[in-house]
């Protein structure tokens, strides 16, 4: 009896290569400041993988390179949509824009709040974006309001005056409303309570089984070790700074 | 797809100042493009130059009219440019006095490029008009108010509805919340990010403040002494702004 072939590996939904990324600060005479040099790392359906190390090592700078929120200084980050391959460090802003609506999602540490608009109508907006019909986005955005436990007298204001850890549930509903293959958090327990931690490693345990590729960081010891798949050491990609 | 709208090497001297030097871009249907800078940065130059009310000394402005043809603005007659001004194309200005007919009542202001496209019939201008300022949220017993009795946020509204009513496809913005409260600002900018959102509109706006590029902008185009100085993804620029001057512009914000 011949052994079952091991299912093929399935490709990276998202693949840092070779990515550095450093800021010149024109303010300060032009002092340049490296973050982060020969970042390499692949996240694949399924996984979650979580980036560690010191703050200030490049963490945040990562994932907002992955949303094309800042340049690469070199390398090429690849997100698989469909087909095809789209490289975000040279990605035109039109398909950067395309992306986000079909393909990345983003969970960012706070808030940025529209003024006048309620929280349901928040997520619901981002549901719609994300291509959910009306209908439906109405429905979920409800439905994950409701499991952050985001007391439904909320639901019709403008989150301007809610605490953080309300705003950070809006903001967590927001990014996980519509399906998209890949998902980055920075951080998006940073200020709930336990119960509500409990929740977020249950939604991400979700997304992963539907086959989600995701990329965070979450400094809680306990998130990080439910919900990692791997831990990605940041620090490591500082090495080349040092030299 | 072809873009709606190509500007190329737009250029514009007044004596020996540029005031706007080669500046070239194209805005796709849908797209919000920010055009941010400082007083004297030439951004409200450019919109006049796009609009056709300012001549340029050099480059071109094509647009792709509702038939499907892509037509250099330089080759429409002065009737045709008129015609797609007040129906395919809006214009909202900073001083409402000039957007505005301020002796002609808030519905007449609304109905007035209604009847521009050749609508007669009263009844339906009326309550079209009516429409349009509930969707701006003016009460309709203030249909017959001029809008010198508006406040300014009012006023900016109306201009909203007067140039929006004919369904247009391309909307110039310039300055459109600045001089007001910043309650009241707050309100129209929701109101314009709806609109734009729910019409599909492709918009070019002109302002100072980032916080306005960042709430309701795709892309941004960043002025200073009539130049482009940096272009791109608004939020990419505005989190990782590259030139000095863009620098600058983002760390001189004050935080609320």
């Amino acid at each position: 009896m011949t052994p079952a072939p091991s299912p093929l590996p399935l490709p990276p939904l998202l693949a840092f290569e070779d990515v550095a990324k450093s800021f010149t600060l024109h303010l300060r005479g032009g002092a340049v400041l490296p973050v982060i040099a020969g970042a390499t790392l692949a996240v694949h359906p399924g996984e979650c993988v979580v980036l560690g190390g010191a703050s200030g090592a490049g963490k945040s700078s990562l994932l907002k390179m992955a949303y094309g929120n800042y340049r690469c200084a070199a390398g090429a980050i690849r997100v698989r949509d469909g087909a095809r391959t789209v490289d975000l460090a040279t990605a035109a802003p039109r398909e950067i824009l395309g992306l986000r609506r079909t393909t990345l999602a983003y969970v960012s540490q706070f808030l940025r709040v529209i003024p006048r608009v309620g929280a349901r109508a928040v997520v619901e907006a981002a549901g719609l974006d994300g291509g959910l019909a009306p209908a439906a986005a109405r429905t979920r955005a409800a439905e994950l309001l409701a499991r952050l436990n985001l007391p439904e007298r909320l639901w019709a204001l403008p989150p301007a005056t809610f605490s953080g850890g309300e705003q950070q549930r809006v903001n967590i509903a927001r990014g996980l409303i519509a399906d998209r293959p890949i998902l980055l958090m920075d951080e998006p327990t940073a200020s709930l309570d336990a119960r509500n931690r409990a929740v977020v490693v249950d939604l991400i345990a979700e997304k992963r089984a539907a086959g989600t590729a995701i990329l965070g960081i979450f400094h809680d010891a306990d998130v990080r070790e439910a919900v990692a798949t791997r831990i990605v050491d940041v620090s490591a990609f500082r090495g080349a700074l040092a030299a | 797809m072809e873009p709606l709208l190509t500007v190329d090497g737009l250029t514009k001297r007044y004596g020996r100042r540029l005031a706007c030097d080669s500046i070239g871009f194209t805005l796709d249907p849908g797209e919000v493009l920010a055009v941010v800078g400082e007083s004297g940065s030439g951004k409200s130059t450019l919109l006049s130059l796009i609009a056709g009310e300012v001549a340029a000394d050099a480059g071109s402005v094509a647009y792709r009219m509702r038939d499907g043809a892509t037509r250099d603005l330089d080759t429409l007659s002065v009737v045709e440019r008129r015609a797609l001004m007040r129906t395919d194309w809006g214009f909202v200005r900073q001083d409402a006095t000039q957007g505005l007919r301020m002796a002609v009542s808030a519905g007449g202001n609304v109905g007035e490029r209604l009847m521009g496209v050749g609508d007669r019939h009263y009844g339906r201008i009326r309550a079209t008009a009516l429409d349009w300022l509930a969707r701006v949220e003016i009460a309709p017993d203030r249909i017959d108010d001029p809008p010198t009795r508006f406040s300014g946020g009012m006023r900016q509204r109306l201009q909203i509805a007067r140039n929006l009513v004919t369904a247009p496809r391309l909307v110039l913005m310039d300055e459109p919340t600045s001089g007001l409260d910043v309650s009241v600002q707050a309100r129209l900018l929701d109101m314009i990010r709806g609109l734009v959102a729910e019409l599909g509109l492709a918009v070019i706006i002109v302002t100072h403040d980032l916080a306005v590029a960042r709430l309701l902008s795709h892309r941004v185009l960043v002025m200073r002494a009539g130049r482009v100085i940096e272009t791109g993804l608004t939020d990419q620029v505005l989190d990782d702004p590259q030139a000095a001057y863009t620098q600058l512009l983002v760390s001189s914000v004050l935080a609320a």
